[in-house]
């Protein structure tokens, strides 16, 4: 759908991410965060406060605190009371409602930044409270079991093997070498990860995510001023999210058509990306995306290690669009693919494709 | 004041503990009646696929549904996984398998665990019966578990998305009025979290100097002004403070209340002054209780000093000090 000629485009002109660690008993979220704000501003010379708009998610769940993101507001500079929303929710969904208020034309530019602290708590068991309360809370099934699920009902139906899966962690903790802010890096060959006990048979621990904790951070700026902030510009094509009936049973765990429908709306199926960062906590996941998004063996998946490298709470999502962002500001990547989920067994799904200028 | 060796970092146990209470639609507790009853029921859709567990509204058209069907407690593993290490509060204590199960009758598969031996006897299409729980209140844990079914096996090709298994094609789902004796209306869920949390670095050195007896804020490095208690960020400028201030001990009422109503487990005579009280340096008034003076006679502009108790890690309440009250022009700033 072409746009009307007054609607300007949205570009992201900064990301910044923080070493993502398994504990940070040692810093509050503010503090977490504060750096990652100061780098993120700083690569296009802003600083707290000179954003027309800020959004940001995160989960109290993670926290265990009721209203905890008001204390990472702190960082932003919120007082005086500045243009700000807070989405429970990763960051990915904070930038599309940032992205739709440059759209609006309500705001040139706009901070996005998200954080999750997994270290407090047990995040197996806190995933277990944003289930459907009536039939699936009260049992406690906790995030790998679910995810076990879908990987076995993917082995049933011949889309995948244990040892495909441990090639999927195999290659994303290699490319996550290159990646300082990564969590886990490096890996043994997938024959030798076969060796190790079920974490949830199907699935072992190299199948599953790192625990830990991060924050990221992504600058979006509109038209000229995205011009001006940036030499290449990461514009966003398209972007789109769509979710599943929220019943594990009535789905159809091999496939997800909110990814497909959420690509086909962003205009991913329109020409090739040479690029794609998956929102893919478990290695199985990545085999349903693939199939969703049509991605064949021409495209660099998850150069970045992907979420089984590095996976904070609320951030790995917005981190798979400043990954490929990133990428478009140094030229490594022209057409590129960005995937964020939430819930459980890929409940939720968005896809944004971002395009860098002709070179 | 300069910089202190960091101490180690502070944390504590908090525990996150609710009932979750929810009201329940009219198939939600035809439903969870049902399991009270050993009846488990399914909702059709419009186009004629039977659900459960049921839901009020069709997930393809969100269409309100409510024809309500009798399904068998028997049924199919659709997909499964072996958990082998159970956490608190899931269905078994020892190690078990989740299951997807399509009830005969459903088109529709229910999450729930089941009791096996170990994981080379679960397979995606082994025939499962409910087990039924002992003491039944009408919620999903009515059905205790799954346990294996003598009955046919439908081999890992009875999982079809396209139709449904030999066994389910014999049961068909049968008419259900949904009326029983004491309907179940809603449902409690206890929820408990367990955290360890961690103040962080600013607030870790504000607990420890007060833990001496000490009060120190810090300073925003571009507004200058000193926060306490510190958190570690200037709200305005939205940078880190990092330079420690000691400021107080004393600081002067800016304003207050009288509470007049008793707190649970609190061992505070009523009515008693709650004041915000900015202390000397402080760009920031913190809070605390006033004593050592009537109620009546607090005011705006009183100049205070702490009260340690004895073996205190912080100020017990604030007193009056001996010296004139403060100007308004003072602390107006502060208010």
């Amino acid at each position: 759908m072409p746009d009307a000629p007054d609607v300007p485009d949205v570009a992201v002109v900064a990301f910044g991410q923080s070493e993502h660690r398994a504990n940070t008993a040692d810093l509050s979220e503010v503090e977490m965060l504060l750096p990652v704000l100061a780098e993120t501003l700083g690569q296009v010379g802003l600083t707290a406060g000179e954003t027309d708009f800020t959004c940001s998610g995160s989960s109290d769940y993670l926290a265990g605190r009721a209203f905890s993101f008001t204390m990472a507001l702190d960082g932003v500079g919120a007082w005086p009371p500045i243009s700000e929303s807070h989405v429970e929710m990763d960051g990915a969904w904070a930038l599309y409602e940032a992205w739709v208020k440059l759209r609006t034309g309500e705001a040139e530019t706009a901070l996005v930044y998200s954080y999750g602290k997994s270290s407090p708590g047990h995040l197996r068991d806190v995933l277990t409270r944003q289930l459907d309360p009536y039939y699936l809370a009260p049992l406690w099934p906790d995030s790998v079991s679910l995810a076990a699920l879908q990987a076995q009902a993917l082995i049933d139906a011949g889309h995948t093997d244990e040892r495909a899966l441990a090639a999927i962690a195999a290659r994303d903790r290699t490319s996550a070498e290159e990646n300082p802010h990564a969590q886990l890096r490096g890996s043994a060959p997938p024959e030798r990860l076969l060796d190790a006990d079920y974490l949830v048979r199907p699935l072992r621990g190299h199948d599953a995510p790192p625990i830990g904790d991060g924050a990221a951070a992504v600058v979006l700026a509109a038209g000229d001023t995205a011009r001006r902030l940036c030499t290449r510009p990461a514009w966003i094509r398209g972007i789109d999210h769509r979710v599943e009936p929220h019943a594990l049973g009535v789905r159809d765990l091999t496939d997800s058509p909110s990814t497909r429908l959420a690509a086909e709306r962003a205009g991913a199926f329109d020409a090739p990306v040479d690029t794609a960062e998956l929102h893919a906590p478990f290695t199985s996941q990545e085999v349903v995306l693939r199939k969703a998004l049509r991605l064949g063996d021409d495209v660099t998946v998850n150069p970045s290690g992907g979420a089984l490298a590095a996976n904070p709470m609320m951030a790995a999502g917005l981190i798979r669009i400043g990954e490929v962002a990133a990428r478009i500001h140094r030229g490594a990547s022209d057409r590129a693919l960005a995937h964020a989920t939430s819930g459980p067994c890929l409940q939720q799904n968005l896809v944004a494709v971002l395009e860098g200028d002709p070179r | 004041m300069s910089s202190a060796p960091a101490p180690e970092a502070l944390s504590a146990p908090l525990t996150v503990e609710f009932p979750f209470t929810r009201s329940l639609g009219p198939v939600q507790s035809a439903f969870l009646t049902g399991l009270r009853e050993r009846v488990p029921l399914g909702v059709r859709t419009s186009d004629g696929r039977v659900l459960v567990p049921p839901v009020e509204y069709d997930p393809v058209t969100a269409e309100e549904i409510g024809e309500l069907v009798e399904v068998a407690p028997t049924g199919t593993v659709t997909t499964w996984a072996w958990n082998p290490a159970p956490r608190r509060d899931q269905p078994l204590s020892t190690p078990f398998a989740w299951v997807l199960v399509r009830l005969d009758g459903a088109d529709t598969a229910l999450l729930h665990a089941l009791d096996a031996p170990g994981p080379e006897a679960v397979h995606t299409g082994m025939r499962v019966r409910i087990r039924w729980a002992a003491e039944r209140g009408g919620a999903i844990t009515d059905i205790a578990c799954f346990e294996p079914d003598d009955g046919p096996d439908d081999g890992p090709e009875g999982r079809q998305d396209d139709g449904r298994d030999s066994s389910a094609q014999a049961a068909e789902a049968r008419p259900h009025d949904g009326r029983f004796a004491d309907l179940v209306t809603g449902i409690v869920a206890p929820a408990r979290l367990d955290y360890r949390y961690s103040p962080g670095r600013a607030q870790t050195r504000y607990l420890a100097a007060l833990a001496e007896h000490k009060t120190v804020g810090e300073r925003c490095p571009s507004c200058r002004k000193v926060y306490v208690p510190p958190r570690g960020a200037c709200p305005t400028c939205g940078v880190a403070t990092a330079e420690q201030v000691e400021v107080g001990p004393r600081g002067t009422v800016t304003t207050y209340c009288v509470v007049n109503i008793k707190a649970k487990n609190l061992d505070i005579e009523v009515p008693y002054v709650y004041a915000h009280i900015a202390l000397d340096g402080a760009d920031l008034a913190l809070h605390a209780r006033i004593g050592g003076i009537p109620y009546d006679q607090v005011r705006m502009g009183l100049r205070v000093e702490p009260v340690w108790a004895e073996g205190g890690r912080y100020p017990d309440h604030y007193r009056p000090a001996d010296e004139p009250d403060a100007d308004y022009d003072a602390y107006k700033e502060l208010l």
